[in-house]
């Protein structure tokens, strides 16, 4: 997920001057928490409109989010996101990047369904990167229709309302006598009407109402609003092979190219054959591309490219470069001796960030206390597209195609690259063949930009092989997560001390040994339980690879040492897991990130606590819907079982029933998954629905497969046979997401990350319940579960 | 040297070496883009085309294999998306980033060709083959159980 503080650590690089992100103090990562930010100054910050008048009679008034305090806030004119054609069509800007979710549809329909228009005589075009224009198009951390239904509505209103006055003028009658209905405005006294495209000129002509005089549908009116009822505007493009992905651009005369990257991170080459590269036939050219020294951001790391007629005979010439490597500090790194540097780590007392009460009076008074540590390793996130881009430059223009999931970033950094002026940058946003978090950073479209002007200008496709995607990722971060619970005499949790020690996703911007508020937001210091003595602590470690975020981000982890080690305490004391889960999570309340003893303030994934707070009774809600679909409880056969997880990210609240069957060899088959989502106003289920499918699948592939390890400081993975995805003869066989139904009123929130973290620790707490066997590394080994 | 093949019923002259496969060959020499690349090395199905009606990987087929068989790609499958198939992935909403879905389709549309109504475990042993990040399988599962018993 891209963070408001990675963009704003970006600006105080390279200021801009529509800039309205928080900066970031220059000796330690402050975050500038927008929820402590008063609506009014967000809104005077990105000057698009008043609250000071008073509202209209039913007028729509917005609920804050952090939607306007990232980088270019949000644009709520539909002047720029809609036109009308005269024959009707409506054409209506997607700015958000397509990379499986369906925010390309979602939001455009939400547009749609608000001005009354009907869906089949709608027209989506992609917008570029330009969020001087459309407001922030960072697409990441599960922001899309969080933080643009509202913008949407509103705009999708505000045409529907100039319709009506265009019809009212042009018929002389008042306004309040003429309804726009489905794509047409009608005189409810004559019954005459006129089409949308009629009106579309004179309509568009009109001044844009204030926010303060729209009036929203009532959601009984809606037509594809939270009906799940609008198929992916990509559908036909897809099922016939036209979609135009990142990979698929071509243009006259394009060149295609890979490069060697250096195999251990921060390293260089040092000297390579270019005279073999070039010797296989349709190799054109080699060069090298300068590195950045780390940490380097989103700057390419370098190496040598090898530009071909075709992609294959890049690749073959690049097989016959020899590149000597240099290989730098990081060339000792072993992911299996780390581990144990964390765990010492970890051992140890390390910086508070979180505490409540006195943990560690507490802990010492205990009857009893249990503890457990947990791993996870790193991961790269595969998208089943590596990254590609395609770029032009030449005459002091560069012209760029990329699946970005944050396009604007991508410009400015191509032009500070290429030393172009950003206006004679643009970035065409493609679909992405999944992102994940990696196509959040343009190295790629960087890599592509480069070559094209070494070639003098030709259009040059980059190609990332799977190879250089598993060897040279943004590693999702490899963490140690350790527990100690103490128990009273009466069997009751009273103090609760959780030790996180991960290379954290800064060092790829700065040096750093310590996570910083956004990391420890996720499932550290945000932890909901009921105890009274609770303290958090991150202890130092250096990075050795370069770090980056991962779907779902550091609530894997986090998730899987806690909902782990809650189903480890209900063993310990002999308790039900989902009744001590239950009561860890306490009676129904919203916790008071001040009084629960927070270091700093509560991140909250940008947005306001006053909107989005952990609510205690939403966790217990979503508990309870899926045991109750799932049959907690029940009587299962021997080698199977049931396992629990709850966790609350991107503002979203999701529990997992996990049934599994344990084979004698140690084979786990997952039946069934039972989720319950509390993601706040669904606006389109069925995408969500989709979502939290797929998101089973993830978190089953990294629970049981997903392992980037290191020696050397080279990654030994490096394509599908050893670094494995869940396929279709192992996936879930049946998972029934049940969406927690709620008014527009209660805010949307994530929908794309958060249901990856619950998966892992309810796999392993149903192995337990089926094998008594407790695992606490990932991925897990199932060889630890053959019938002995 | 120009190699002969046949695909989506069209013969073309193909300029590459008989080594290349054929999935560099339909994307960057006749920029037929719909043929994805995912890993190179056969072991994704993103590149499933027919070869005479077979499904087969194009990462690992060469050219010269090709030459002179019958290519069917996902832009020749059915180009108005009618193929039971594709109805069925439509109507089933399958997928999500929709890049490996070529693969899927051209995967599942040889299976059903050659077996009419497939068991569940045939279903997952055909697809096996072809992997999605995101995660469509049970929704795949469920298309091609569609496409088989009728859309």
């Amino acid at each position: 997920m891209t963070l408001q503080s990675f963009v704003a650590l970006r600006e105080t690089r390279a200021p801009a001057a529509s800039a309205v992100a928080p900066a970031a103090a220059p000796a330690a990562p402050v975050i500038t928490n927008v929820s402590r930010r008063s609506f009014l100054e967000v809104l005077g910050l990105a000057g698009t409109f008043t609250l000071m008048a008073p509202f209209a009679a039913g007028a729509y008034e917005p609920y804050p989010t952090g939607g306007e305090g990232m980088p270019r806030g949000l644009v709520w004119d539909p002047k720029v996101f809609v036109s009308i054609a005269p024959d009707g069509t409506v054409t209506i800007t997607a700015h958000r990047s397509e990379m499986g979710t369906g925010s390309r549809t979602s939001l455009p329909m939400v547009l749609a369904d608000e001005m009354g228009a009907d869906w089949a005589r709608v027209k989506i075009i992609q917008a570029p990167g330009d969020e001087p224009t459309y407001g922030n198009q960072d697409t990441d951390g599960s922001r899309s229709m969080r933080h643009h239904i509202q913008s949407m509505r509103v705009m999708g209103a505000s045409v529907r309302q100039m319709l009506e006055q265009a019809a009212a003028a042009q018929w002389g009658v008042p306004v309040g006598q003429v309804e726009a209905r489905v794509h047409v405005v009608v005189d409810k006294s004559t019954g005459r009407q006129a089409g949308f495209g009629e009106l579309a000129k004179a309509a568009m002509d009109l001044p844009v109402p204030a926010i303060k005089d729209v009036v929203l549908k009532p959601e009984s009116a809606f037509r594809y609003i939270g009906k799940g009822n609008v198929p992916l505007y990509d559908m036909k493009a897809i099922v016939t092979g036209k979609a135009v992905y990142g990979s698929d651009v071509r243009r006259d005369g394009q060149l295609y190219a890979v490069i060697a990257r250096p195999p251990v991170y921060g390293g260089k080459a040092k000297s390579w054959d270019a005279a073999a590269a070039k010797a296989v036939p349709g190799v054109v050219e080699v060069i090298e591309v300068p590195g950045t020294p780390a940490p380097a951001a989103f700057m390419p790391m370098g190496g040598v490219a090898v530009v071909a007629r075709t992609t294959w005979a890049a690749i073959q010439g690049r097989g016959k470069l020899n590149v000597q490597w240099e290989d730098g500090p990081n060339a000792t790194y072993d992911s299996a001796a780390y581990h144990e540097e964390m765990s010492a780590v970890a051992a140890k007392p390390g910086k508070m960030v979180r505490n409540q009460g006195d943990a560690e009076g507490a802990l010492a008074k205990a009857a009893r206390v249990v503890t457990a540590e947990y791993y996870q390793p790193h991961m790269a996130h595969t998208s089943m597209e590596t990254p590609h881009a395609l770029a032009i430059v030449k005459d002091g223009r560069c012209e760029c195609w990329a699946p970005a999931q944050s396009p604007y970033a991508v410009r400015t950094d191509l032009a500070k690259f290429l030393g172009l002026d950003v206006a004679n940058v643009t970035v065409h946003v493609t679909l992405l063949g999944g992102g994940f978090g990696r196509k959040s950073k343009g190295d790629f479209a960087l890599e592509a930009g480069y070559l094209s002007k070494a070639m003098g200008g030709a259009p040059v496709q980059l190609t990332w092989t799977r190879e250089d995607d598993i060897r040279h990722s943004y590693y999702h971060t490899t963490s140690v997560e350790r527990i100690e619970a103490g128990v009273d005499e009466k069997g009751k949790v009273v103090a609760w001390r959780h030790r996180s020690v991960a290379p954290t996703i800064l060092s790829t911007f700065k040096e750093s040994d310590l996570q910083f508020a956004i990391e420890l937001g996720m499932g550290l210091v945000d932890n909901p339980f009921d105890i009274p003595n609770l303290r958090c602590e991150n202890g130092p470690i250096k990075n050795h690879v370069r770090i980056g975020w991962f779907r779902s981000v550091s609530n894997i982890p986090r998730a899987w040492a806690v909902q782990s080690f809650v189903a480890e305490l209900a063993h310990e004391l002999e308790r039900d897991h989902k009744e001590l889960l239950l009561e860890l999570l306490g009676p129904p309340r919203k916790i008071d990130p001040v009084a629960a003893g927070i270091d700093g303030e509560l991140w909250n994934y940008g947005d306001p606590y006053s909107v989005y707070p952990i609510d205690t009774g939403r966790l217990r809600g979503v508990v309870e819907l899926a045991c109750e679909k799932a049959g907690w409880g029940r009587k299962m056969a021997p080698r199977t079982g049931l396992g629990l997880a709850v966790h609350r990210s991107f503002l979203t609240y999701v529990a997992s029933v996990v049934e599994v069957a344990v084979a004698k060899d140690g084979t786990v088959t997952i039946p069934r998954i039972d989720t319950a989502v509390d993601c706040g106003f669904p606006a389109n289920p069925e995408r969500i629905r989709a979502q939290f499918e797929g998101a089973a699948v993830m978190g089953q592939t990294l629970c049981f497969h997903s392992a980037v390890t290191f020696k050397n400081g080279r990654a030994e993975q490096s394509n599908y046979h050893d670094y494995e995805m869940v396929r279709m003869t192992n996936y879930p066989r049946q998972v029934n997401v049940h969406i927690v139904p709620h008014p527009f009123s209660v805010p949307a929130s994530g929908v794309g990350e958060p249901g990856v973290p619950p998966i892992a620790p309810a796999i392993a707490n149903a192995i337990f319940a089926a094998t008594g066997k407790r695992i606490r590394d990932l991925p897990i080994d199932t060889d630890l579960l053959r019938e002995a | 040297m120009a190699i002969k093949l046949n695909v989506n019923g069209r013969d073309v002259a193909v300029d590459a070496t008989g080594d290349t496969p054929l999935l560099w060959a339909l994307r960057d020499v006749l920029n037929m883009t719909g043929t994805k690349y995912g890993c190179g090395i056969g072991a994704c199905g993103a590149c499933t085309v027919h070869m005479d009606g077979k499904a087969v990987l194009g990462c690992v087929v060469r050219l010269e294999e090709a030459a002179g068989r019958r290519i069917t790609t996902i832009e020749g499958l059915d180009p108005e998306g009618n193929h039971p198939v594709q109805k069925a992935w439509a109507q089933l909403g399958v997928p999500q980033c929709g890049y490996c879905q070529a693969g899927q389709i051209m995967r599942a549309a040889a299976l059903l060709a050659e077996k009419k109504n497939p068991t569940d475990a045939e279903i997952d042993e055909a697809m096996a083959g072809t992997i999605c990040r995101c995660g469509c399988y049970q929704r795949i599962h469920a298309a091609v159980r569609l496409a088989a018993t009728g859309v």
